[in-house]
């Protein structure tokens, strides 16, 4: 997986879609670098339910705290527990090692309202201008 | 109308008016109805200094107090010794203040005072963790429900029947703005079922006695709930420490140790947990850590739920701190010791058990017993005549009685002894019940 297979919201969550169905999702790069050191993640467990830009956990750095927001709706299927020893993996691999949660999708079409990589590029350009 | 301390020019005032669109001072109150906005109150003349201080030594001389009358009064503020070296360290200037030092460059002595203070508190509890202070013995009772709720993601909390009646509506305050369902269950006909958060528990319970702690540590952790014990910190100077009967969140007030009565506060919050919910605990932590020179240096460490680190969805309060009163706290258990602590729980103990053997001898009067019967320094007495007649009788014989408890166990009297009432003292109660008793 890499980082232009994934899609990516406003709120600067990624999912990525394997082929059964289950949503790799995790924060995008530019998020992680906003945040800096970050010191604590709080994730769901596995069974909660979600729903596409609702809550889904929060995320605490040496800099600022920020809820998380997940990009699709569905059910939690597995949560990377290695973030609550480990928070500092966001920062170094937020697309690899750093992921957060999967989820298993209810529906695929939620995709279509997320952005590609270059659009979300663009909307990180263009907020930064802002 | 200028005034020494609020130094604004009429000039000042024109242009902060101006900005704001008013014409006047007066526009800025005229949403207060104008019938109650400035009333003549009906007050007696203004006083010199001296004729002020002789009016108020003498209203002040109307009051009767613990020391100046013996006192057998408890239920959640407790008359204890306190040894002089506490005012005298507390009343230091470099202690002046109730509020958090965020700055650790200035602050490292409140901040260290902070950290003895949490340790001593993990001593105490045998709790792995504990925050620096909340306000008092209730409002930390409440945030451990709210806690409870964060860690078990549920949304009912449960106390039991003996807690006292004070911190129950404490609670239920606490849990109305977060919908948060409050039962209150009785030992014995409890069903927790799997939605309850916590089970809170007093030990010992409000009427004295202590609580078959490990059966109800049992039922809490079998609904998948969190035990939330509220202790009294001087009995852990003789009794086992929460942690041994499995407490998740351990709350307690702080008053009995170092601080005085002082009509009912400011006193001090203790809250302890464990560690794996560190994270959900309100407050703070200050940490010991190394300074660029490789110094020991304290600084605020955890303060995950505060409002200065989470704005709106901060998810406890605790801005002001009570950094002072936790001060008076941790200097008396500095000066008692472990030696200390288990002499002043062992002395209360068994003066409070010299005098209800005294008592339940008096024909009329009898003991009550609650939860296991143990008790440790107040027990709950049944009169012969309703207890608020027996304190008044008591009290003109310059005997502070006990807490009116009729409401909840039918003429009962609930009544503390500590190392403050002499053998002479219990003696003289016992006598002047006895005649309440016979007239």
């Amino acid at each position: 997986m890499t980082p232009d297979q994934c899609k990516y919201s406003s709120e600067h969550e990624w999912v990525y879609l394997d082929d059964d169905g289950v949503g790799l999702v995790g924060i995008s790069q530019h998020a992680a670098d906003s945040l800096g050191d970050v010191v604590f993640v709080d994730l769901p467990i596995v069974g909660d339910s979600m729903t596409q830009f609702g809550k889904m956990g929060e995320i605490e750095s040496v800099k600022a705290f920020s809820e998380l927001f997940s990009p699709v709706g569905g059910e939690v299927v597995e949560v990377n527990n290695i973030l609550n020893d480990a928070p500092d993996l966001v920062n170094e691999s937020p697309y690899e090692k750093g992921w957060m949660i999967k989820i298993k999708l209810n529906d695929a079409s939620e995709l279509d309202n997320l952005m590609t990589m270059s659009e979300y590029d663009n909307f990180v350009i263009q907020s930064e201008g802002n | 109308m200028s005034s020494p301390f609020t130094p604004n020019t009429e000039e000042h005032r024109k242009k902060m008016l101006a900005t704001i669109g008013m014409d006047s001072v007066e526009d800025l109150f005229k949403d207060i109805p104008e019938k109650v906005r400035n009333p003549n109150l009906n007050l007696p003349k203004a006083m010199s200094e001296l004729d002020l201080r002789a009016y108020a030594s003498e209203l002040s001389s109307r009051n009767v107090s613990a020391g100046e009358y013996t006192s057998f009064l408890g239920a959640g503020s407790y008359w204890h010794h306190i040894p002089a070296v506490v005012s005298s360290i507390a009343s230091r200037g470099e202690f002046m203040t109730a509020y958090t030092p965020y700055q650790p460059e200035v602050s490292q002595g409140t901040l260290q005072v902070a950290y003895e203070f949490q340790s001593m508190i993990c001593q105490l509890t045998g709790m792995d963790v504990a925050n620096a202070g909340m306000y008092d013995g209730s409002t930390s009772l409440a945030e451990a429900a709210l806690m409870a709720c964060r860690v078990t993601r549920r949304n009912k909390v449960a106390i039991l029947n003996s807690t006292s009646p004070l911190y129950t509506d404490v609670l239920d305050t606490y849990v109305q703005a977060p919908g948060i369902d409050l039962e209150i269950v009785e030992e014995g006909h409890m069903t927790l079922g799997d939605e309850i958060a916590c089970l809170i528990v007093q030990q010992p319970n409000f009427f004295g006695y202590l609580e078959d702690m490990q059966n109800l540590a049992n039922i809490a952790h079998d609904a998948g709930a969190l035990l939330v014990v509220s202790v009294d910190p001087v009995s852990l100077g003789m009794f086992n420490p929460p942690s041994d009967y499995g407490a998740d969140i351990v709350v307690a007030e702080g008053q009995g140790i170092g601080v005085p009565m002082s009509y009912g506060g400011p006193y001090v919050g203790i809250f302890a947990c464990r560690q794996e919910f560190v994270r959900q605990m309100p407050g703070r932590i200050v940490g010991k850590t190394l300074d660029t020179q490789g110094k020991e240096a304290y600084v605020l460490t955890l303060q995950a739920r505060e409002q200065h680190i989470r704005r709106e969805h901060a998810t406890s309060n605790i801005c002001t701190s009570v950094a002072l009163i936790s001060l008076m706290m941790t200097v008396y258990l500095a000066c008692m010791g472990k030696q200390g602590m288990r002499k002043v729980a062992e002395l209360c103990y068994h003066k409070a058990h010299y005098a209800a053997s005294l008592i339940s001898a008096i024909p009329g009067f009898s003991i009550v017993e609650y939860g296991t019967g143990i008790f440790f320094r107040e027990f709950t007495v049944r009169c012969p005549v309703p207890p608020k007649e027996v304190n008044q009788s008591l009290l003109e014989k310059g005997i502070i009685g006990g807490f009116d408890v009729s409401e909840y166990s039918e003429n009962g009297l609930l009544l503390c002894v500590t190392e403050m009432n002499s053998r002479e003292d219990i003696e003289n109660l016992s006598d002047a019940l006895r005649e309440i008793g016979e007239s």
